[in-house]
């Protein structure tokens, strides 16, 4: 590249870019908002790196380690709750150390836009001893990408990119530059460092100590750290985004923008603090930084006047800090619009057959988790990936199998495939009777439609054989799997029934694709005839968005938002709804 | 050059994201720094959804804070209402007359606000605008999303050049055609110009 390329990127985009100029071999990882885009980005360079969607992130997390010790640059990316899945191999590739550099992104989500908690990266990372990085902006994250790397290596650590939806999902400029051609390392048979059996770890642990004793005294001298002398009234020590919105709120105040936020460079710290009249710490979540200041002995402000819950702004500092009166308009006071599933998702058809048979659903992470909003209402628990089939079975040892006579166990055919699997071969193990539908969609749903080993395609694009969820359920030794159309709901409820009421286990596929996937193009809509309507309602059970009432009571379908899944036809007893092809 | 703030909200799958992403590109082509946040994932699934574009000669935060939009282009009336406190007092609100009523209105458990637009324009410089029909007319509903950005991009400083150009860049190939068009429409459809 002869001159400099500047071009408007997603956080997401920036990362994977980083990844990519630092010379990645490798990459694995499993969808997850806020993280998903890094893989679907570092797809386009395939010709120069491989990169694959892993079932879960424990094993993204252990594809890059193999990766790493083969001798090349490796990297996986997840959401934080992915970190808890994958910190089995985080906790000890610790130890292990790197030979080719090994990042993990891991992406927060402070405000929950799209996860079931709000847990802090940042607490994992320091108790697993591995050091974060922390950007602020698009090019920030393309730059400490390719710093990880090098940190990872120079230090034989892991490294942690921790990123936050408000950053993965911006954008701003970034400039490129040429892929590093990064010599891949050699390998030499080493058991004290590779093999982690206890007296070997012992080794590795006093290692570790060692390492960041030093990465902390060095990482006061790293470039990704800043100090930014103004006013000194004021003093802010801030990273990530919460570094723009104080630059917003109070451009005069002077600021310790951290680039390294494990270990802290406690020098540098403690030279910054020095020079304020009065020193903020500030964070979104956890008082990670300030705990850590205020255990050195230094005075700050942080947590006493800002929250532990969702994301920062620069009126929320102006009005803790400055206390400016801002005289904000006050919100108009309206009716709530909560994420619903599409109009022709055969998730909506399953749960309208679950509710009209008053069955209560242990459910799990995917879009079908929003079966638990009405009207629907069927989904009473969910916890995490993998959770529906085990909780269950919880249930069931706790009570006996006539409690859950009344339930069964909800899953998406990506979740089953992450971690449900094994949740089916316990349950099969100690023998439960109950019966688990595994909504097969043909995609991972809620993250914008990912593949999976289900669907026979991967993220490079090959295809490649499917694995067969009805094999794979009968090869677990459960006797009764049954598949079935998602939209043929007379079939689904005789099948549900019965099934429900067997003293064995069981599985029930429903298939049908998901109605974003290309491959389902829509061929008709749905149209009611207001002469033959009897306002009966049985139409508008299943909650459809394009299913609306008009001032007189008959039912309107939109025909912009209906996707001609024909269910509101199937419901309606009075031939009002019928086809209008396309 | 002070920076500019202009926010699009709507339902989930409505376009905002390719819009959000024409008016970024026009922006960027002209030299000014940008700044834009989205939404992804599960909020996308019908829900109500925001994003900010910022753009002047440099900004730091990536979202607009309340009381502090110039311009609020609305993809529905009721998410109209819902952030127009974002708008700051001589704000503009451009607004898809157009209703789509939340889960809780459909089943009954809340009303969908009367005179929505009327109200805003006691407080707001108001321009509303029937894009779906306009859409509609031209054959693809779906592009009503760019009637809406024509109508937008009337009031400010581009050149129908430069729009053009981002949507050829931005759209798939075979839509540039029907979404140009669709700009053009929105950008004749008032000959009143207000500069934003």
């Amino acid at each position: 590249m002869s001159e400099a390329k500047k071009v408007m990127m997603l956080g997401n985009a920036a990362i994977a870019r980083g990844a990519y100029e630092a010379g990645v071999k490798v990459s694995a990882a499993y969808p997850g908002t806020p993280s998903t885009e890094i893989s679907e980005n570092l797809v386009q360079y395939k010709d120069e790196l491989y990169c694959e969607w892993s079932p879960n992130e424990k094993v993204a997390a252990e594809v890059a380690i193999g990766a790493s010790m083969a001798g090349v640059r490796a990297m996986c990316s997840m959401k934080h709750v992915g970190v808890n899945v994958a910190s089995d191999p985080l906790y000890t590739v610790s130890y292990i150390g790197v030979s080719g550099g090994l990042v993990l992104v891991a992406a927060d989500d402070p405000g929950m836009y799209s996860s079931q908690n709000e847990q802090d990266t940042r607490m994992i990372a320091r108790a697993a001893h591995v050091p974060v990085l922390e950007p602020s902006d698009s090019q920030e994250a393309k730059d400490y990408m390719i710093e990880a790397f090098r940190i990872s290596e120079e230090y034989d650590t892991p490294v942690i990119l921790r990123t936050t939806t408000r950053l993965a999902h911006s954008q701003g400029m970034v400039e490129l530059c040429d892929r590093t051609d990064v010599p891949d390392r050699t390998y030499e048979r080493d058991i004290a460092k590779r093999v982690m059996m206890p007296a070997m770890a012992k080794g590795r642990h006093l290692v570790v100590e060692e390492r960041e004793k030093r990465l902390e005294a060095d990482s006061c001298d790293l470039a990704v750290n800043r100090v930014e002398m103004r006013d000194t009234k004021i003093g802010v020590i801030a990273s990530g985004i919460p570094y723009q919105y104080v630059r917003e709120a109070i451009p005069d105040a002077s600021v310790l923008k951290l680039g390294i936020v494990n270990p802290l460079p406690r020098k540098l710290i403690e030279d910054f603090a020095a020079k304020v009249d009065r020193l903020y710490i500030i964070e979104e979540l956890e008082p990670l930084i300030e705990l850590q200041v205020r255990a050195w002995g230094i005075d700050c402000i942080g947590k006493e006047i800002f929250t532990v819950q969702g994301e920062y702004s620069a009126n929320m500092i102006r009005k803790a800090i400055l206390h400016e009166d801002l005289a904000l308009t006050t919100p108009a006071d309206v009716p709530g619009r909560p994420p619903i599933l599409c109009p022709g998702c055969p998730h909506r058809s399953v749960y309208t057959v679950l509710a009209g048979l008053k069955l209560h659903a242990a459910g799990d992470i995917g879009c079908y988790t929003l079966g638990a909003i009405a009207p629907l209402s069927v989904v009473d628990t969910s916890v995490c990936m993998g959770s529906s089939i085990s909780t269950l079975h919880g249930m069931e040892k706790a009570k006996g199998k006539d409690y859950i006579r009344n339930w069964v166990a909800v899953i998406g055919d990506s979740t089953f495939m992450h971690t449900g699997v094994n949740a089916l071969m316990n349950s099969f193990y100690n023998q439960s009777t109950g019966t688990v539908l595994i909504l097969d969609n043909s995609t991972t749903g809620m993250t914008g439609h990912q593949d999976h080993a289900a669907t026979g395609r991967t993220l490079q694009g090959d295809t490649v054989p499917a694995i067969s969820i009805y094999d794979l359920c009968r090869s677990i030794g459960i006797r009764s799997v049954t598949e079935v159309d998602a939209f043929d709901i007379q079939t689904l409820e005789k099948v549900v029934r019965e099934e429900v009421a067997k003293d064995e286990l069981s599985v029930i596929i429903t298939r049908f694709p998901c109605v974003m996937l290309k491959q389902r193009p829509v061929t008709h809509r749905c149209v009611s005839d207001p002469d033959k309507c009897r306002k009966c309602g049985m139409c508008l059970k299943p909650g459809c968005p394009a299913i609306t009432k008009r001032e007189d009571g008959t039912v309107a379908i939109d025909d912009t938002l209906c996707n001609g899944c024909d269910l509101c036809k199937q419901l309606c007893r009075f031939s009002a709804i019928s086809d209008e092809l396309l | 050059m002070v920076t500019k703030n202009i926010m699009i909200v709507g339902v989930g799958g409505q376009g905002t994201l390719l819009t959000s992403r024409i008016l970024g590109g026009v922006m960027t082509d002209s030299g000014y720094e940008v700044k834009m946040s989205e939404v992804h994932g599960m909020a996308q699934r019908g829900g109500s959804v925001v994003t900010f574009v910022r753009y002047g000669s440099e900004v730091f935060e990536p979202i607009v804070e309340e009381g502090c939009a110039d311009v609020l282009i609305a993809f529905e009336k009721l998410e109209a209402l819902r952030y127009a406190h974002f708008l700051k007092p001589d704000g503009v609100l451009i607004v898809n007359d157009q209703r789509m009523d939340p889960m809780p209105v459909v089943m009954g458990a809340a009303e969908y606000p009367g005179n929505i637009i009327e109200d805003l324009s006691k407080q707001y410089t108001v321009i509303s605008v029937d894009a779906l029909s306009e859409a509609k007319k031209l054959g693809n509903a779906q592009v009503f999303n760019v009637v809406i950005l024509g109508v937008a991009a009337k009031h400010m400083d581009f050149t129908i050049q430069q729009w053009n150009a981002v949507i050829e860049r931005i759209v798939k190939p075979q839509f540039a055609d029907i979404n140009k068009k669709a700009f053009d429409v929105g950008y004749n459809l008032y000959s009143e110009r207000k500069k934003l």
